[in-house]
């Protein structure tokens, strides 16, 4: 009784390290890592945007319709609660990006005008928060791409051959990454935002 | 050699599965602290701002380097900065100590990307002046070599700021061995082959049809996750042991069939693949005067144009 238990055991903790088992807890570590680094980063923007959207207001206080775009988007950023948990949740995870986004373009948007006023662009304040600001959305790019490496990486071997195996014993499924359409969202809404408004 | 042949042939095959894509501009290897691929500094520029770049890795520890390419396209200069500072890992291992300054001469462009542990004494902002007030004006009167030059003065000083040259001790405290992180490569188990022996294996795996080697990589696969990578390992060697008794008749050729088995599902197919990664994408680090310690980089620093 007591052998066949032991083998048993052997066997399964064996087998686990040589179906992927370990591999995938590293790889989900690295997400959680990445992802945290991700949240790291926006929230690192959304920190800058009273400051950013204080020092624009000093030149150019008419630009109403920017500013409070810009104010609404960190306002919703600010209303999702980034987890770490918003990974396992597609839907959360969607609406989280969808927000972010909306920020990303307002804040496109803001600078965009702020170029035509030439003594905001010469504030020494403004051009330093406009350099925190580049360097911060460089960061979350960077942070972004490590983390969908990290999604990649676990989800081939979440489904591929030997370990896939292990991963449905377990029920560990794919997890979501971030999507090129979204990219595509972030760069293309200030150009839809130009014509519609009409303001400027 | 057939026998190394027909498992670079089940790497690559694996490889091909796997749908491994690669990436366009490629990152030159780090041999020196200036690397030029334009040709625009003289011997003597490269040497001076060697010897300046060589100068303050030794008073403040940081590793700073060069790199001047003609063009990033189709990438930004910040996907390609950060690529070229993942690979060359400037800096003291967790203490990230590292600099680079990248210039595509042809788009006009520069950046400097500041390691995670300089982010405090280099912030964005003082990138970005570092470049709008001594890198750019130089570079738009084609005073290449002058502009680095100013440039990478001005970071040292930021540097020099924040750790206080003095303390430089402290700083090798915190990084105990700035040795790069080499793992040392799994010492792949080749299988036995004697050179007398060579050929009449090259006439076992000739006679063999590449299913059947698919089909005992599946299954020894299969068994090594069930019931782990020794115990798969002996079943699969013995079951292909026997196999290659029964076809060939000779004890040599059970035990040969049987120790690649054997070995082959002891290791496991996954690593099997990474080892061929590694040894793949592991330049094989060239032996230069000059390499980066394993620091890392999160995209902090800032880019301009002239």
């Amino acid at each position: 009784m007591k052998l066949p238990t032991v083998a048993l055991i052997a066997a399964l903790s064996l087998s686990l390290s040589g179906c992927g088992y370990n591999a995938m807890q590293a790889q989900d570590e690295q997400i959680k890592a990445g992802w945290a680094e991700v949240l790291n980063q926006y929230q690192r923007r959304a920190d800058l945007v009273p400051n950013l959207v204080n020092s624009v207001k000093g030149y150019a206080a008419h630009e109403k319709e920017v500013l409070t775009q810009v104010t609404e988007a960190r306002a919703q950023v600010g209303s999702i609660k980034a987890t770490p948990e918003l990974i396992n949740d597609p839907a959360a995870f969607a609406k989280f990006q969808q927000a972010q986004a909306q920020m990303s373009s307002a804040l496109s948007r803001l600078l965009a005008v702020s170029e035509n006023y030439p003594t905001l662009k010469a504030d020494a304040a403004f051009r330093d928060l406009q350099a925190q600001l580049e360097g911060t959305e460089n960061r979350i790019a960077v942070s972004r791409n490590r983390y969908i490496k990290a999604v990649q990486t676990y989800n081939t071997t979440v489904r591929s051959f030997p370990s896939n195996l292990t991963a449905m014993a377990f029920g560990y499924q794919t997890k979501p990454s971030f999507e090129v359409q979204d990219e595509k969202a972030i760069s293309v809404a200030p150009k839809v935002d130009f014509s519609t408004s009409g303001g400027k | 050699m057939t026998a190394r042949r027909l498992g670079a042939f089940l790497v690559l095959f694996w490889l091909w599965l796997a749908g491994a894509a690669w990436a366009e501009v490629a990152v030159p290897a780090l041999k020196a602290r200036v690397t030029d691929l334009t040709g625009t500094l003289s011997a003597e520029q490269l040497g001076s701002l060697e010897n300046q770049l060589k100068e303050i890795e030794g008073k403040n520890g940081s590793q700073m380097a060069v790199l001047l390419v003609p063009t990033t396209q189709p990438e930004t200069i910040e996907q390609y900065s950060i690529r070229v500072a993942e690979a060359w890992k400037l800096g003291k291992k967790d203490v990230d100590n590292g600099v680079l300054v990248l210039v595509a001469k042809n788009d006009r462009k520069v950046r400097i990307e500041v390691g995670y542990g300089l982010e405090g004494a280099i912030p964005d902002a003082s990138a970005k002046r570092v470049i709008a007030e001594d890198i750019s004006p130089r570079f738009k009167a084609g005073d290449f070599a002058g502009g680095l030059q100013a440039g990478i003065k001005q970071l040292a000083g930021l540097v020099d700021a924040e750790t206080g040259t003095a303390e430089q001790p402290s700083y090798s405290c915190a990084a105990p061995d700035d040795s790069p992180p080499i793992q040392d490569a799994p010492a792949a188990a080749q299988p036995p082959a004697d050179l007398t022996f060579g050929d009449r294996v090259a006439g076992y795996l000739r006679d063999m049809p590449v299913w059947i080697i698919v089909v005992l990589v599946i299954v020894g696969t299969l068994i090594r996750c069930a019931i782990g990578p020794f115990f798969g390992g002996l079943t699969m060697g013995s079951v292909v042991g026997a196999g290659a008794w029964f076809a060939w008749g000779t004890v040599e050729a059970a035990l040969f069939g049987g120790i690649v088995a054997f070995i082959f599902v002891l290791v496991g197919l996954e690593n099997w693949i990474s080892m061929a990664f590694e040894g793949s994408s592991g330049s094989g680090s060239s032996g230069g005067s000059f390499s980066g310690g394993g620091g890392s980089f999160g995209g902090g620093g800032a880019s301009g144009s002239w």
